[in-house]
Order: C-alpha cells, then sequence, then structure tokens
C-alpha cells in the first residue's frame, strides 16, 4: 500500500472518467449512455476517496462519496424509468431518436 | 335688568329664527313631489310667522311688565317733559361750546355746572319717571353668537334690543301673518299641477303651462320674513348688511315669481341691481367705521371681561354730541357702564377724521336710498309690482323698504347734520316726485307703489329733520295702512280676475263692499284726513302731523330750508288727492268695462279677514297722536341728543328743533296739513266722482305735463340712456373684443399646438418607434441564430459539455500564471 502514491489513484480516476465520457458520447443505446454516467460518477468518487485518504480532511471524502453512491442509485432508477417511458414511446432506446426538444 | 335682556333675546331669537324652519321645512320636506293641490306648506308658513308674533307680543308685554310701562306713565306731563328737554339741550349747548372754544374754558364750565345743577334740581321736583329720557335709550345688546374672528375684525350674530327693536318685531309679524294667509286665497289658483300662464308666451305664441308654485311662493314669503327680522334684531352693522342681502335675494326671488313673464324677470333684476348700487356705498361706511371706531357693534359690549362702547357710545357717547378737535371727531372710548366720553389728556385716544364721518353717514344712506327707493334710485319699486299682490304688500310695508327706513333710524347717531340734511333733501325730492307721477299712474298697484315712495321720503325727511320719533312713527303707521291697501288692491285684482287697469273699473263697491271699505278706511289714513278741533283721526293722521310740524319748527329755525316744509305740506295734498283718485275711480261710478265688473266678485274669507285685522289698526294704532302709547313706545328708544336743539354749525349751518320747538307749532301744523288734505281730498271728489270737469280735458290741456308725468319724470329713460345703455355698448364692446381677439389667439394657439402635434408624432412614429424595433429584431436574430445550438440530441450535448471543459482546461493552462 505504502508504495502507490496519489497520482496513480487520480490516474486511475482520470481513466474511469474518459472512458465513460466516451461511453456517453459514443453509445446511441440509452442503457450504454446511463453504464457511461456510472463510469464518470466511480472517476469522480474515486478522486474524493484518494483525495480523503491523502489529505488531512478526515472522513468528508468518504462521506460525499457514499452520497454519490446513493444519488446514483436515484438517478439509475429515474433515469431506468425514462428509458422504459422512451421505449413505450419510440420502440427503441436509440437515445440520437429523441431530438423533440430541437430548438 | 340683565336677565330681562336674555329673556327677551330668547323669545325673539325664537320668533326670528321660525320663519327659517319654515322656509328650511318647505324647501327640504319635499312638497313639490306630492301633487300640487297641497295646502300644507302654507299652513306651515303661517303657522311659523303666526307663533313669531305671539312670541314677539309676549316679549314686547315682558318688556312692559317689567318697566311697570313707564313708557306710558308721563304721557300726560307731555310739555312739563318737552320744556325739561330743552333744558337738557341748553345744557349741551353749552357743554359743545366748550369743547368749540378751549380758550374760554374755566367760564364754560361754570356755566355748565350751573345748567346742569338746575336740571337736576327740576328733574326732581319733577315726575318720578324722568330718568328714562335721559340717560341714553334703555337698550340690551349682547352676542347669540361668535362667527369669527380676523385680527380684531369680529364678526358675530348679535342682537340689540330696545323698544323700537319690540314694536317693529311686532309689527312686522302681525302684518307679514296678515299677508301670509290673505296669499293663501290669493294664491290659491297655483294649486294646481297645470297652471296657464296668460301673461307668458313659449316662443310658438302659446300660453306658458306650467306646474303651481304655492309652497315654492310660501316657502320665499318665510324667507323674507327672517331676513327682515334678521335686520330689526341686528345688534352690528355688518349683521344688518348680511340681512340686507338676504332681504334684496328674497325680495328677488318673489319679484321674478313668474319666472316666466320677461317683464317680472327685468323688475326682479332691476331690483337687485338698483340696490346693488346703494349697497355700494353702503359698504363704504362699513369700511370707514371699522377702520376707525374698530367695531361694527351698535351697543356697548363686555368683550373678554372688558367693556367696549359700541358704535353709537364711541360717536354720541353720553351726552349725544359728536366731540371734534380741529376736523378730527374724536371717539368716546373712555368710561364703563354705557357712559363713555372723550378720553383725558394723556390717556391713549382715537380720532375719526370728520369729513370721512360724513361720507359713512353718507354711504351708509346710499345702502338706505336703494333699499327705501329714494331719490335717486326709485326706479325699481314700482317695477317690482310684477310681482304677486302679497309680495307687494309685503315689500311695501313691513320689510324691504322699511328696512331702509329702520337703518336709517337706527344708524342715526353716526349721522351728522350735513348728511341729515342730504337726507331730508332726498326724502323732500322723493315725496314730491312720487306723488306727482302717482296722480297720472292708471295702474292699480302702480299708484299704490308711487304712494309707497312718497311716504317712504316723508320718513327720511321727518328723520333728516331731527323728527326721529315722528319718522318711525309713521314708518309704523304707513306699513298698516300702506299694507292694507296692497292687500285691498290685491283682493280687487283677484276679484277681476288679474284686472289691474283702473280705466277698466269703477262702481266696484257694489260688487265688493269689505274691500271697498276697508280700503276707503287705509285711503282715509294716508291722506291724513280728520275732524278738525278733535284729535279723532286715523293713524296717518296722527303721522304725517308731527312729521309735518317737525318741518315746520325746522324753517323756523332755519329760513333758508322754507322747501322742506312747502314740500310736504303741497305733497300732503297731492296724496289726499291721488289716493282718493284711486278709490273714487275704482269703487264708485260707472262700470267702465261690462265684462269685467260683470265676473268680478267679493273675495273669500281668508283673503277678506286679514283686511278686516289690519283696517282696525290702520285706523287705530296710533290712537292718541303723540300723547299715544305707540309714539311713547318709539320715543322712548330716541336716541340721544335726537332733537335737543342743535345749534347751528358745520358745513350745513343748520338747527334741528327741540321736542319744545316742535310742540309750540303742533297746532298751527295739524290745521294746515288738514287743510291740504281738505283740499286734494275735496279735488279728487270733484274730478273723478261728482265731475264738474272732466279730467281728460284736463290732460288733454296739460298733455305735456302729462305726458312728463307719465314717462316717470323720465327717470327710466335718463337711466336707459345714462347707465343701460352705456352698459350695453360696453358689454357688445367686450363681445366683440372676446371675438376678435380672445378667439384669434384661442385659435391660433389651438393650431400651434396641432402643429407641435404632427411633429411630436412624426418623431415618435420615426425615432422612439424605430429603435424600439431595432432592439426587438436584434433580440430575436440572436435568438433564432443561437437555436441552431440545441439540437436536442443528448449525445451532442455531452460532447459540447467534454470539449468545452478540455478547452477550458487549456485555456486555463495557457493563460493562468504559474506559482
Amino acid at each position: 500500500m505504502a508504495g502507490i502514491s496519489l497520482n496513480y489513484v487520480l490516474a486511475i480516476g482520470a481513466v474511469l472518467f474518459v472512458c465513460g465520457v466516451i461511453c456517453m458520447t459514443t453509445k446511441r443505446n440509452g442503457i450504454g449512455v446511463l453504464m457511461g454516467v456510472e463510469l464518470v460518477l466511480n472517476g469522480a468518487n474515486l478522486n474524493f476517496v484518494a483525495f480523503a485518504r491523502y489529505s488531512s480532511m478526515g472522513l468528508d471524502g468518504h462521506v460525499i462519496s457514499l452520497f454519490v453512491i446513493v444519488l446514483a442509485a436515484a438517478e439509475a432508477a429515474v433515469a431506468l424509468a425514462i428509458a422504459l417511458n422512451f421505449y413505450n414511446n419510440h420502440l427503441t432506446i436509440d437515445v440520437d431518436r429523441g431530438d423533440e426538444l430541437r430548438g | 335688568m340683565d336677565s330681562l335682556g336674555s329673556e327677551l333675546s330668547t323669545y325673539l331669537l325664537l320668533a326670528w329664527l321660525l320663519p327659517l324652519l319654515g322656509f328650511g321645512i318647505e324647501v327640504l320636506g319635499g312638497y313639490w313631489g306630492k301633487g300640487r293641490q297641497d295646502k300644507r306648506a302654507a299652513y306651515l308658513a303661517i303657522g311659523c310667522i303666526g307663533v313669531s308674533f305671539l312670541l314677539s307680543s309676549f316679549a314686547f308685554c315682558r318688556w312692559g311688565s317689567e318697566t311697570h310701562w313707564q313708557v306710558f306713565a308721563n304721557a300726560g306731563g307731555d310739555s312739563g317733559h318737552a320744556s325739561v328737554l330743552s333744558e337738557q339741550g341748553d345744557a349741551d349747548h353749552a357743554k359743545h361750546g366748550n369743547d368749540g372754544h378751549e380758550g374760554k374754558g374755566g367760564h364754560a364750565d361754570g356755566h355748565t355746572g350751573e345748567h346742569v345743577a338746575a336740571h337736576s334740581h327740576e328733574s326732581s321736583g319733577d315726575h318720578h319717571s324722568e330718568e328714562v329720557h335721559h340717560g341714553p335709550a334703555p337698550s340690551f345688546s349682547g352676542t347669540f353668537y361668535p362667527l369669527a374672528q380676523f385680527g380684531s375684525l369680529r364678526l358675530s350674530i348679535d342682537y340689540y334690543i330696545d323698544s323700537l327693536t319690540l314694536l317693529m318685531f311686532c309689527m312686522v309679524t302681525l302684518i307679514a301673518t296678515c299677508i301670509h294667509i290673505f296669499a293663501v286665497g290669493y294664491m290659491s289658483d297655483e294649486l294646481t299641477d297645470e297652471y296657464v300662464d296668460h301673461s307668458a308666451h313659449t316662443a310658438d305664441g302659446h300660453h306658458v303651462h306650467r306646474p303651481g308654485r304655492f309652497h315654492r311662493f310660501f316657502s320665499f314669503l318665510s324667507l323674507f320674513c327672517f331676513s327682515m327680522l334678521g335686520i330689526v334684531l341686528a345688534g352690528n352693522i355688518f349683521q344688518v348688511f348680511v340681512f340686507w342681502e338676504l332681504v334684496g335675494i328674497s325680495s328677488f326671488l318673489l319679484i321674478g315669481f313668474y319666472t316666466e313673464r320677461k317683464s317680472a324677470n327685468v323688475a326682479a333684476n332691476k331690483a337687485f341691481i338698483v340696490n346693488r348700487v346703494g349697497d355700494f356705498g353702503f359698504i363704504i361706511g362699513l369700511m370707514i367705521l371699522w377702520t376707525y371706531c374698530g367695531t361694527f357693534s351698535f351697543g356697548d359690549q363686555k368683550l373678554d371681561g372688558q367693556e367696549q362702547p359700541g358704535l353709537f357710545s364711541m360717536i354720541r357717547g353720553a351726552d349725544g354730541q359728536i366731540a371734534t378737535v380741529g376736523d378730527d371727531v374724536i371717539l368716546k372710548t373712555s368710561g364703563h357702564d354705557g357712559h363713555w366720553d372723550a378720553p383725558k389728556e394723556g390717556e391713549p385716544s382715537r380720532t375719526l377724521p370728520y369729513l370721512l364721518l360724513v361720507v359713512a353717514g353718507l354711504g351708509v344712506f346710499g345702502g338706505c336710498i336703494g333699499k327705501s327707493a329714494q331719490f335717486p334710485l326709485q326706479t325699481w319699486l314700482p317695477d317690482a309690482m310684477e310681482g304677486p299682490t302679497p309680495v307687494s304688500a309685503l315689500v311695501h310695508s313691513a320689510t324691504m323698504v322699511a328696512a331702509g327706513v329702520y337703518l336709517a333710524a337706527r344708524f342715526y347717531p353716526v349721522f351728522t347734520t350735513e348728511v341729515l340734511l342730504t337726507i331730508a333733501y332726498i326724502g323732500c325730492i322723493t315725496l314730491f316726485i312720487a306723488a306727482t307721477i302717482a296722480v297720472v299712474a292708471t295702474d292699480i298697484k302702480r299708484v299704490l307703489a308711487y304712494s309707497t315712495i312718497s311716504q317712504l321720503g316723508y320718513m327720511m325727511l321727518a328723520i333728516g329733520l331731527g323728527g326721529w320719533a315722528a319718522g318711525l312713527f309713521h314708518l309704523i303707521t304707513h306699513a298698516f295702512f300702506k299694507s292694507l291697501m296692497f292687500l285691498c288692491s290685491g283682493s280687487v285684482i283677484h276679484g277681476c280676475h288679474h284686472e289691474q287697469e283702473m280705466p277698466k273699473m269703477g262702481g266696484l263697491r257694489h260688487k265688493m263692499p269689505i274691500t271697498a271699505y276697508t280700503m276707503l278706511i287705509g285711503v282715509i289714513a294716508i291722506s291724513g284726513l280728520a275732524i278738525p278741533g278733535t284729535s279723532i283721526a286715523f293713524s296717518g293722521f296722527h303721522s304725517k302731523d308731527a312729521i309735518v310740524a317737525t318741518a315746520l319748527a325746522y324753517t323756523k329755525l332755519n329760513p333758508v330750508h322754507f322747501r322742506l316744509f312747502l314740500t310736504p305740506l303741497v305733497t300732503a295734498g297731492i296724496t289726499a288727492f291721488y289716493m282718493f283718485r284711486l278709490w273714487f275711480y275704482t269703487f264708485t261710478g260707472k262700470p267702465r268695462d261690462e265684462h269685467v265688473y260683470d265676473h268680478c266678485h267679493e273675495s273669500p274669507a281668508v283673503m277678506f279677514m286679514p283686511l278686516l285685522i289690519l283696517s282696525v289698526f290702520a285706523a287705530g294704532c296710533a290712537i292718541g297722536g303723540e300723547g299715544g302709547p305707540l309714539y311713547q313706545m318709539i320715543g322712548n328708544s330716541e336716541p340721544v341728543g335726537v332733537a335737543s336743539g342743535v345749534e347751528p354749525g358745520g358745513v350745513a349751518n343748520v338747527a334741528l328743533p327741540s321736542h319744545h320747538d316742535i310742540h309750540e307749532v303742533h297746532s298751527t301744523a295739524g290745521v294746515v296739513a288738514l287743510l291740504a288734505a281738505a283740499l286734494g281730498t275735496i279735488t279728487a271728489f270733484l274730478l273723478y266722482c261728482r265731475p264738474v270737469v272732466d279730467p281728460g280735458l284736463i290732460k288733454r290741456q296739460f298733455s305735456g305735463v302729462h305726458g312728463f308725468l307719465v314717462e316717470k319724470w323720465q327717470f327710466d329713460n335718463l337711466y336707459d340712456a345714462a347707465f343701460v345703455r352705456p352698459s350695453h355698448i360696453v358689454g357688445r364692446w367686450c363681445a366683440g373684443f372676446d371675438r376678435n381677439v380672445l378667439d384669434w389667439v384661442l385659435h391660433t394657439a389651438a393650431k400651434a399646438a396641432v402643429w407641435v402635434g404632427t411633429i411630436d408624432r412624426k418623431f415618435d412614429e420615426q425615432f422612439v418607434d424605430g429603435l424600439v424595433n431595432v432592439v426587438g429584431n436584434v433580440t430575436r436574430s440572436v435568438g433564432v441564430s443561437l437555436a441552431v445550438f440545441q439540437t436536442g440530441r443528448i449525445r451532442q450535448y455531452v460532447m459540447f459539455i467534454a470539449v468545452s471543459v478540455v478547452a477550458l482546461f487549456a485555456l486555463l493552462f495557457a493563460f493562468m500564471p504559474k506559482a
């Protein structure tokens, strides 16, 4: 454990984040987009935990990451409900088909 | 005595306010909505004025019993009292001389002392009631309600009560009650929803149809009585002025009662405007008196616990003389308890230039000229005949014209000898002019109107000559017989279905005997006929006799002014002539117009009962002549310094006769006045009853004079040329100025405004609107161009965000200063 410095953990968090963003932008499947979102959130969580571990802020980072996990669960529930409705309306979950909010 | 004063003031206040209450109820009570046949308004008005009369009479009796009828106690000892008064006069002379020649002060002082001592000795041995006549006339004054105070200008509702006030109250309310009752009968044809006015025409030539105005007539009558009683009760000159104007407006309303008739409108306007001319003088007089005396009040008053002399005390003081130094009059402000005198050396004193006192007197008298229709403002009164006859009776006897004489008498202490001489001459001119016009008038009401003017002239003459009590004596007796005669003429007019021209009447005494013989009583009373050698006569004889006696005594003292005796004497004959002419013309001989005669009828009881009541008073109110109760009552309020034999002095240089002087010539005057009246009566009898000469012949013979008199001495034409037409011309000029100059200015301004408006519109449309549009358009196009970025594709949005964040980081790295 001692050999692992903060930078390694941040690098993994960054990789996770970027993977999540790429997933969100490239996947046309709504579920895929949600998975990208989870990756982004977890990237961020990893940063919180890492900073909490390597600084003197106590448990703040851990608590926030717990909040984020809870929020991610709630968000996933809402997003899946949206996905189901989307499917009801469009018979697909291709997000590119849902452009009704075009200006 | 104070408690009596407040008691009397309460009764008179109630008597005064009752007609106002009646007026208020009649105006606000909604009588016009409830059918025009309702007589309740009349009963209400009669009730109010009748109760006023009862209250006045009660106040009168209270006053009498409190003073133990002392007024009448010395009725028998007339001559003794006169001689004592002349002593008093002498003493006053000496005092006056003292004021005038200060060099001989010591000597004159001793002289005065002697006289006063002698006088007091004599009076103690004489009648017990002499006190009443020597102090200032007993009067009660006080305040009902303070209205306002502006600095030292204090306005309040005051009262000033003496025997004259009480007498006037009884007279006015009694006559007004009779007239109200009479009017119920006279105005009965107004009790309809559809009154046809045969004297007024609409534009298409039909008679005017309108709802009857019975209640309106009575509400105006009530207002009129209230105003007149206000003048009589008033305790300060400002209050007099207020009610003076109220009398003016109510007479305006009543004269113009038949408002659809043009002649009635013109007459109402004329009465109102001519009165304004006199009121202008009144206001000048008020201003002068207030500026110099600082008070409007007649009697002495207690203000904030401090006694303050009223106008009369300030100018005349306790001794009744005007004190002068050089050209100034010293105001008597030092003293207390009604005994006011000029301030002594060292005390602060106030003076009033003598000339201004004369101007103030003339100004106030100017108001009296207007109200009492004296020369040169007499023209409104005959025209005032356009009103219904009960109004004429009220205006001509008890109220409006009496107000002028009453004020002249009330204000007597302020008048200087110059003013008195003017009053005498004005009265003299008036009585002659009016009497001559009355001789040729043919309208029954106009004859009476001119006779009123003439008799008012007599009253003014008497006041101007120092016959204060004689003038008021005539005022009261005249009020009774003139109201009687007016109501009789009203009865004739009513009976003859609104025919007023005497040449169409004749022989009416067979048809309306009560009217005819009550009228005869009035005619005898005004003519001043009596049974020679006795004092059995109707009221007019006594009062006219008193005036002629005053005039004779005056002429004896001032031979220069002999016209002031001759004119009233001759006019006494003319008066008898025209009054009997009226009576013979109307009631005797053969009917001249069968149609009128056949249709005429005696009036109903509601109309002839007042005639009977008034005829009793017209015959008997002056019973006993100058020893009688009426004259004594009036004499009781005579201001000090009246007729005490003022010695010649001043610009006018006249002496006023004392009671003693007048008494000496009384029998002579009585005989000549009676001779004149008898002569006039006989002439009228010979011309109109048993014609020995045809009056028509005389008329043709003197057609020039006749025409001149018919034209009322050309006064109306003169005023028309001198005032009315110039006013019209000025009016047309003003109208022309309005049309040509003011209208042009207005039109130009309007055009300029329109032009400015056009420019403004262009600016608005092109500049302001353009600016707003540009802002709107730009905003819109920006929005449209930004809408391109909102694709609605979620992946693109994420892309934008990611790219933007990367770009932001790149920028941060590039530009953030290195730590």
